[in-house]
Order: structure tokens, then sequence, then C-alpha cells
């Protein structure tokens, strides 16, 4: 029976043979053939741990740090290692009941599980990391740990310098895997801007992971580490000085200064008001502050010196001639008999400040006494130009002069987010007038209104073509890029010079430069400087506002433009204040105190009681307020819809809780959240 | 040894000795490469019994003593006993019901002092000596069908038993013997029904069930027309076709069914399925109300399988080296020390290593059945078959587990896996057989 079913035996040795073959064909298909398991096993295993460079510092012209780096402290927790902490005590330090610890510690859990530590407050303020750092032995499974973070020591140049803030999904999107979740990105300004250079190059510590994600230790001995490389520092033209001193001009009020150097383009100063403490969006409470300037209706975190369009008004006027004379339309000795209204037209408009005759017999004149009549004559000679045949061609030549000064299209300064202006073009008019327009319907373009605008910063930069006669540099922050190479090409665009007017003889320049000068000689005195020709140009523009569904006209905005000294200009100023009356009343004076301030390097005691003077005047316009109360009522009926909490209203009205970070002035902030006073609101004229 | 003691060397196959020894220092370093820790002294840890290797060790000790006993006694023993061994196997896993503790979900362990003993595991060595027995009885007729009743009813009575102890994987090694009746004649149609049934139930998960009807009614009106003329001549062919595809048809829509409902674990459907890659249509059905339904779980059922595939594939062609495995080194394969101990071997020693052991493995299991072809007695070869058939169904159900080509089920790799019990039983049941093959030349029937 045995060699009956002998043949059996080699069916089971085949089984087994074909068994074991294709074992061997699954390991060999897993373990050489595919290649995907090997990553796969990096990925189950290998922690890529990210070392973050220090970010770059900026420095101002005086070589001081304006943007520099801190150490703060996080208070991190792996939650199953707490179980015998004094939670008593530590919510007594932290100032928190044990439903709130409760809260985070589940939260803890949550995001990064029960055996990896995970933020339980961050960024904690000197004082709590002292009480903290002193207990820290009654936490078990508690942790200080060190994170770098931003710090301005000068608490000043918020919009310039900008913020940083962690990344959110649509940077990494468009980062291509580049930044990953909580890399910390430039947001906006300087740190927006130059987000590649001062970023540095992150390193990468390979460590081991278990299977419940703790680290273990490094992977290789660190052979496949890499460092961390620091942040590039920038050097800038900022005068931290004249910054500070623009930000108290400016306080309380709503407008822009910008400074500029016209040799280069650097920019000496820019302030927007109102603004805000930069520190207050670095440190703790962050995020509570940043809602807040958000909420605020003023629009603090709004920098107008690049976004604000304003109506130049008749600081325009110097521009239009230069247009005309590199035209040829016109030259210095060019009069126009204005009797204080400009009849060339028709229709007797625009009206004249000035009707004696011989105001505005040559351009010096022009310029000094502002004729309205002489500039729309003066513009219009230029656009019905017979050399280009037609207002249409002739009004196109016009505006690409206009480009080229930096008007109605960006200028190209080293901020993001910078607005355009407008000078329209041909089509914009031909749909607006169906197609049929001439020189006479735009032609208050000619005293800079009709429909152009403009930013501060291009107002500016205009002086500075005005002061350099006939050329200009890209205003830019940043002069230099440490440890440059050739590779840098991010400053390349400011090193280049913009030759814009060259048929202009010296002579009409000087005749431009004299009307100018003329002018804070004669009406506008309180830009004058002792000792230093200035040359200046005021202007003073309407403005409209709707206000709920209604266009009211609000209070003029006071511009001013200069240059000094007229010799050798070394700086170039625009200054807009707005609703705040003609161009002399205020901006005027703080355009003087700035020349002076860079100019002579200081300031006398009685030029420092008009500093004084001008930063305690709150020039606010009254409908803020308005407008904010009704924002919040708004806001705190929808919130009472939604939670049916009537003391939600209390969340709009609450000030800070907690001192800012880390040296502000005094420990107050300078611009609490307006709180609107209903006295306000008694007053029907804000409305008429 | 060989000199001191030459009674108990005479014969002694060396060949199967080597590998045995080779098969357990794998089995030693392969557990001490998971659970050595850095700054461990080795040899205080070895001799400690603190640690699993040490413990492994010691259970390796115990069971060269167990076989050096199994080498002293004589082997008519085995032939003399197996039916009262049978019958303790038996008892003991009765035994179980009452006296069960529950680890792990199996209900299979009873817990004595500080060991868990497992019946179930040991009711191998008792079947394969009952089994052994029964074929070589000088008036058992093999080629009769009653014989394959009680031959099979020998291997399925612990079978049953085992499943009712929710030990699914362990009672299904007991169907490994079925291929030393198939070597003893079993009737090969047998195992070819079996084959086409386990087809059938496949087919039946992979297929939409009315198709698969469908189809299987076009085969077997195909088969009647190709059939006509033998129909004519044989009228029962055709009710044998319709008997066929009426239970296959039966099968697809009942058997199955409640085959995966009511018989198998939940856990063990989901393996299945998870197996094919698709998702567990029964998962409904065989929730208890008020739980969540299993296939919400799914991540959880092939994690082990994803992560022991992980851990093999990285190995590469030769392997990462000891102790240099990241993902068994840091416990990312659940139940990695005992059934998926293979991931060790396959992430620190690669494509060779891995070849290698199995190598030793497909020596070993071609000895036994050369061991067996040699025997003259009938008994001895039986029992040689049924160790190589146990050895070959643990190895090959345990490495396909791991590599994805098998659902998993819970059964260790001979002589590698950590376990006391495992070590014991497959040592006893390689020394017994050692010692049958020593007494070769003595016809015991």
């Amino acid at each position: 029976m045995a060699l009956f079913n002998q043949s059996r035996s080699n069916i089971i040795r085949l089984i087994f043979l074909g068994i074991f073959f294709i074992i061997l064909v699954q390991l060999l298909n897993l373990q050489v053939i595919s290649g995907k398991y090997e990553q796969l096993a990096m990925d189950n295993a290998v922690f890529p741990k990210v070392r973050y460079p220090d970010r770059g510092i900026i420095f101002d012209r005086k070589n001081r740090a304006i943007l520099n780096n801190t150490i703060m402290y996080d208070l991190v927790v792996t939650p199953n290692e707490s179980k015998h902490t004094d939670t008593f005590s530590l919510c007594d330090i932290l100032g928190i009941d044990t439903t709130e610890y409760r809260k985070r510690m589940l939260e803890a859990r949550f995001k990064n599980g029960p055996y990896r530590p995970s933020i339980f407050e961050d960024l904690l303020t000197p004082e709590l990391h002292a009480r903290l750092d002193e207990n820290i032995w009654k936490f078990p499974g508690f942790a200080l740990v060190e994170r770098p973070v931003r710090v301005y020591p000068f608490n000043a140049a918020a919009h310039i310098l900008g913020y940083i803030g962690e990344a959110d999904s649509s940077i990494i999107k468009r980062s291509r895997g580049f930044y990953r979740m909580g890399d910390y990105v430039g947001r906006s300004g300087l740190e927006s801007y130059y987000e590649s250079v001062l970023m540095g190059q992150r390193g990468v510590q390979y460590m081991i992971k278990d299977n419940r994600n703790r680290l273990v230790g490094s992977y290789e001995n660190g052979r496949r580490d890499t460092a961390a490389i620091a942040g590039r520092n920038l050097r800038t033209y900022i005068d931290m000085d004249l910054q500070q001193l623009a930000e108290k001009l400016i306080n309380n009020k709503v407008g822009a200064i910008v400074a500029l150097d016209p040799k280069t383009g650097g920019i000496l100063a820019m302030a927007s008001g109102p603004n805000y403490d930069p520190n207050s969006l670095t440190g703790p409470n962050k995020q509570k502050n940043y809602g807040q300037l958000t909420l605020d209706v003023a629009g603090p975190l709004l920098n107008r010196a690049i976004q604000g369009n304003y109506e130049p008004g008749s600081t325009f006027k110097p521009l239009g001639a230069l247009v005309a004379l590199d035209e040829g339309v016109i030259t210095p000795s060019y009069g126009y008999p204005c009797g204080g209204r400009y009849f060339g037209c028709g229709h007797g408009k625009p009206a004249c400040t000035h009707s004696n005759p011989g105001h505005a017999a040559n351009l010096t004149l022009a310029i000094a006494n502002s004729c309205n009549s002489y500039f729309v004559q003066v513009y219009r000679n230029a656009v019905d130009n017979p050399e280009f045949r037609g207002v249409k061609k002739g009004y196109e030549k016009w505006r690409e002069y206009l480009n080229a000064f930096g008007l109605g299209q960006r200028t190209g300064v080293d901020l993001t987010s910078e607005a355009p202006g407008l000078i329209p073009d041909t089509s914009r008019y031909n749909t607006i007038y169906r197609g049929s327009w001439n020189s006479c319907t735009n032609l208050t373009l000619g005293i800079g209104q009709d429909m152009m605008n403009a930013t501060p910063l291009q107002l500016a930069n205009a002086m500075c073509i005005v002061a350099n006669k006939g050329f200009y540099y890209t205003p830019h922050f940043v002069q230099q890029i440490d440890g440059q190479s050739a590779s840098d090409t991010l400053l390349n665009k400011f090193k280049q010079k913009h030759e814009v007017l060259t048929r202009i003889s010296d002579d009409a320049y000087e005749a431009v430069h004299r009307g100018m000068q003329q002018v804070i000689d004669g009406t506008s005195s309180r830009a004058k400087i002792p000792g230093i020709n200035v040359c200046g140009k005021t202007g003073t523009a309407e403005k409209f506002r709707i206000i709920q569904g209604k266009r009211i006209k609000l209070d003029d905005n006071s511009v001013f433009v200069c240059f000094a000294p007229r010799e050798n200009p070394q700086i170039a100023l625009a200054v807009i204040v707005e609703n705040s009356g003609f161009g002399n009343t205020w901006a005027a004076p703080i355009a003087g105190l700035m020349m002076e301030r860079y100019l002579k390097d200081s300031l006398p005691a009685e030029r420092l009681k008009e500093v004084d003077r001008i930063a305690g005047s709150s020039l606010l316009p009254s409908y803020i307020p308005y407008l904010q109360y009704i924002e919040d009522s708004a806001r705190a009926q929808n919130w009472l819809n939604r939670y049916k909490d009537s003391s939600a209203i209390r969340k709009f009205n609450r000030e800070r809780t907690r001192p800012p970070f880390p040296r502000s002035k005094e420990g107050k902030t300078r611009h609490a959240f307006v709180v609107p006073d209903p006295k306000l609101f008694m007053n029907k004229n804000i409305l008429a | 040894m060989s000199q001191r003691n030459p009674a108990i060397s005479k014969g002694v196959d060396w060949v199967l000795i080597w590998l045995y020894l080779a098969l357990v220092a794998i089995g030693l370093l392969s557990i001490f490469s998971v659970t050595y820790r850095e700054g461990e002294n080795v040899i205080q840890s070895f001799i400690g019994f603190k640690t699993d290797y040490s413990k492994q060790f010691y259970f390796f000790i115990g069971s060269i003593i167990l076989g050096l006993f199994i080498l002293l006694t004589d082997s008519k023993f085995f032939t003399a006993t197996a039916n009262i061994w049978y019958a303790v196997g038996i008892f003991m896993l009765l035994l179980v019901f009452p006296f069960h503790t529950e680890v792990k979900g199996t209900e299979s362990i009873i817990r004595l002092g500080g060991f868990n003993l497992q019946p179930a595991e040991m009711c191998k060595i008792f079947v394969n000596l009952a089994l052994a027995k029964y074929l070589s009885r000088v008036e058992t007729d093999f080629t009769a069908p009653r014989s394959h009743l009680i031959a099979s009813a020998i291997i399925l009575a612990p079978a049953a038993i085992t499943i009712a102890q929710k030990e699914t994987g362990l009672a299904l090694v007991f169907f490994a013997f079925f291929l030393v009746m198939f070597r003893e004649g079993f009737p090969a149609g047998y195992l070819i029904i079996g084959f086409s049934v386990g087809v059938l139930v496949v087919a039946t998960l992979l297929v939409d069930k009315f198709i698969l009807a469908l189809v299987l009614s076009a085969i077997a009106v195909t088969m009647i027309y190709l059939m006509r003329k033998q129909i004519k001549r044989r009228r029962r062919l055709l009710l044998s076709v319709a008997v066929v595809w009426g239970l296959s048809i039966i099968t697809i829509v009942f058997v199955v069914p409640f085959l995966f409902t009511k018989v198998l674990q939940k856990h063990q459907v989901e393996r299945i399925f998870s197996l094919i890659g698709k998702e567990n249509p029964y998962a409904r059905l065989n929730t208890v109300e008020g739980e969540e339904p299993v296939a919400t779980t799914k991540k959880d059922v092939d994690y082990n399988v994803r992560q022991s595939k992980i851990a093999i594939g990285s190995g590469g062609f030769s392997g990462k080296g000891l102790l240099k495995g990241t993902q068994t080194r840091f416990d990312f394969v659940p139940e990695q020390r005992t059934d998926f101990i293979f991931c060790t071997i396959g992430e620190g020693f690669g494509f060779l290593g891995s070849s290698l052991v199995l190598g030793i493995y497909l020596f070993l299991l071609l000895r036994i059945v050369n061991i067996a072809e040699r025997q003259r007695s009938v008994f001895s070869r039986c029992y040689a078959y049924g160790v190589a058939s146990v050895f070959f169904f643990h190895i090959a159900i345990n490495v396909c587990m791991t590599i994805g080509l098998a659902p998993v089920i819970g059964i260790p790799l001979p002589f590698i896996s950590y376990g006391g019990t495992s070590l014991l039983t497959f040592s006893t049941m390689l020394f017994i057989l050692i010692r049958l093959d020593a007494d070769r030349q003595m016809v015991l029937r």
C-alpha cells in the first residue's frame, strides 16, 4: 500500500516548492522591485525636525537695529506626564480656572496626542516667565521652550517694517510646499517684500520617532542633518529719528508723510496716520490686538503713504509745467492774462484765487501765485499740441509723461500692496463721454483734479524729479543687503536712473524752482526754515465720502509737497492731512519741521513746542467715531441675534487686560480702540 | 554527547537537529533585535528571565530537556499511547470551557500558576499521533469511505472545539492533516471538491451574486449540451449536473452569507475583506445593535499588514542590519515578536536573509518528507507527514500574512516566534519524529 501512493509524495513536494516559490516572488516584489516601501518606512520612523534660522535684522541709516529678534518662552505640556502637577498653583500663576486648565489639556491631547508636547500658553510675558521658571519643578510634564520673536526696539515704523505671521494654506500652496504648517512668513511691509533674504535657510535635523510619535534619538547619528543659516540683514535709508518725528506729527490725524532722498530715491521716513504699535502684533495678545486693529474703521493697518488715493490738487502744477516745457509748447516766459476766472472754454471755470492782472505773467509768477487759469491753459496747450494732430493722441502723450513720472502706475517701491493711483486713459474718457471729448472736457486735470489720483509716495517721488531737474530713482527703503552677491537681483531695479525729461533747459528748471521758492516765501511761511532755501507747493483738495448712502462733502484735504535745499536738494517731501483745510494750515508746518529736523539734525526749543502743538492736535474726522458706532452696534446686534447674549456689546468696548508687549511707552497704547462718545451724535452738523 | 550516551544518539538524524538549532538561534536573534533596548547588559538580561529573549532562551533549554527525555523513551511508547493522548487532548480542550481565562479575545487559554496553557496548541501532537495510529492499523482499509469519515472525524473534532473557543487560526491548522490522508490514499476527488468549494466562496466574495449565478447556470447548460449523448444513455448524469448546480447556487446565496455573519468573527471577516481589498458587504449584518459598523475601522484592520509590508519592503535586497531596522525597533508592527516576527528578519536582513530563512524551512520540510518516505512503518510515515504538514501550514500562512498574501490568522512561525507553548509543541513534535526515525529499522506497523 505504501508503494501504491508513493507518487503522491512528489505531489506534496511540489506543493511545498510551489508555495515557497510564490512567497519568494512576493518577497522579491516587496523588497527589490517595488521601491516605495523604503520611503514609507522613512515617513513612518524618521521625523525631519526643522531648525529655524534667525530672521535677518533691519538697520536704519545710522546702523541702529530697528527690527530685531528676541527670545520669548512658550509653556508646553506633555499631557500623559502631567498627572502629578500642582494644578491649583499653576492656574493661580496663569490666572485661569481649573475648567480652562482642563479644556486646554484636552486641546493639547487632541492636537498632538498624549505623548508629544503641545503649547499650553504661548509667548509668556517676562514676569509670567520669571514666575513659572521659579516654580516649574512643581509642574511635571510642563516645560518652558524658547521661541524666537520679532521685536521693534523703537516701537515705530509699523507700516514700513510689517509683521510676520504663520503661513496659511494659500501661501503654502503657492510656495509649492516650500513653506510648511507652522512656518512664519512675512505678511506685510519689508518683512514680506524681502522674505527671501530675511528668512535665511532652514536646517533639518533627522530624528527617529517611535510608533507613538515620540522622538527617541537622532537618525544615523546626525550624518544627514543640515544646519540652519541665519537670514541676512538689511541696511535701509530710514532715519529713525525722522521717522519717529513723522509718526508723532501724524498722530491722531488721518494722512501720510513721505520723505525721500532725491539723489538716491531712498526713503528717509514714511508715516501713515492713524498707525499702530508694531510690537502689539508680536507678543502675547497679538491675535486680540490684530482683531481690534481690523475692527477700527479709521484703518490703522492701512499704509496711506502707498495705498491712499488723493487728489494732488495744486501740488500738481509744477509737474504740468514740466510736461509742457519738455514738449516745447511753453517757455518760462509764457504768460496768461488771468482775470480771476478761466474763460478759455467759455463757461468761466475754474475760478482763480487771484484776480489782479499780471499775477500769471510768467511761469515763475504763475507757480508762486498758483494761478488756476494759467495751468489749465498750459494743460490744454500740451494736449492740443498740433504736433500730435488731435486731442486724443496729445492726451495719450501727456499721460505717458505722467506715467514716466511714476504717476498713475505703481512706482515699484519695495513694499507689497502698493496702490497705482489714477491717471485715466483715453478709453476711460471715451466711455464716459461716448467718444466726444476735448481738452475743455477734462481741463481741471491741469490743476490736479478731475479724475486724477496719486499716492503720497508718488507725489514725493514727483517732487524728486523737479528737484533733480529731470530724473529720479525708484523710491526704496533698502540700501544694501548684507553679504550681497551678484545673484541678488532684488535691488537692481533701484539702481537704475530714470531720465524722464531731457529737453528742458536749466533756466526753465530754475524758473520753476524760483516759483516754488516764492511759494514758501509768500503764502506758505509756515514751512520756512531760516537759512535754507525751500521749494514747495501747497494744495487743497475737495473731499467727498459716501456715508450712510449720502454723498457728503467733507473738509478739504491739506496737501503739501516740497524739497530743500533748492541749490542741492537733499530731501523731498509729500504731506497729506485729511479733512484739515488749506495746505498751509497743517501739511506745510509738518513738512517744515521734518525738513529742519533732517537738514539741521536737531530742532531748537521753540520748534519743539510747535511739534508738541501739532502732535497734540487731534484732527480725526468726526465721521470716524460715527461710523465706528454704527459698525459696532451692527456687530453687537448681530452677535446678540446669534448668541442671545446682550453682554456681548462689552466685547467690543473692552480695553486690553494685559500690558502690551514688551517695552511700550508708559504701558498704554497710543491707539486705543475708539469708543464712540454719545455726545458726538447729538450734533447734527456732521451729516449736514 | 554521542560518546557518552551512544544509546540515545544511535540512528538520530543530525541534519534535523542542526536545522532545529539554526532556526531557534534565528528566532532568539530576532526576538532580541525587537526587544533589546540600548544600554541593557545583554548577558545579565539573558540570565535574568526578565526580557522576552531571555524567557525564550529558557523555553529553549526546557525544550532541549524535554527532547532528551523523548529520545530516551522507547518509540513503541508513542504507538501504544497515541489514543490515550488523543483522549487526554480532547478532555483538556473541553476543560477549557469552564476554566478559561480571556486573553486578547481568545477563550482557549487556561492559566496555571504563571503559565498560560493552550490545549489547542498541544492537541496538534495528539491528533498527529492518533491519526497515524488509526491509519496504521492493520484492520484499516483506507479505500473505504467509512475509514475516510473516521479519519476526518479524528481531525475535525478538536478543530470544531477550537472554533468554539474563538481560536479559528489554530483550528485551521488541523486541516493540514488532510495532506497526510492524501498521502495515504485519500481520494483526490474529495480534495478537488473541497478546493472547488473554496474557489466558489472566494468567487462569491469577489463577484456579484447574480452574475456568478448566471455564469454557473451558463456552465451547467453548456455541460448538458456537450454531454447530451451520454445523458441520453444515462439519465443520472443530468441529475448530478443539476444537483451540483443547485448546491453551488445554495452556497452562493445562503451558505456564504451565513458563514460570514454567523460563523466567523467580525475581525476575521474584516481581515479577509481587507486582503482582497473590498468593503465588507456584511458589515451591517454582523454588527451588534448600538455598536459602530465595523467598516469604519477599516484602517485599523489593515494597519498590521500595511506596517508589516512596509517593514519587510524597506529591508531592500540586503537589509538594514541587526538592530538597525527602524520599523521593528520602534514597534510600528503590532505583535511583531510573536506572529509578525518575520518582519524583523525581512527588515534587518533583507531579501537575502529572508530567502535564507525560507531556504532553511524548505530544506527542513523536504528533509522530513524524505525521512517519511524512508520509514518502514506506516505509523512513522504518517506521523512524519503530519509533522511536515503542520510545519508547512504554519510557515506558509504566517509568512503569507506578513507579506499580504493571506488574511491575518494569528498562528506562530515555528521555532522563531516568541512563545513558550508553541516552541515546546514544535520541539516535541520534531523530537518524537527523530525518535521514531531513529528506530526506523524496527517495524512498528
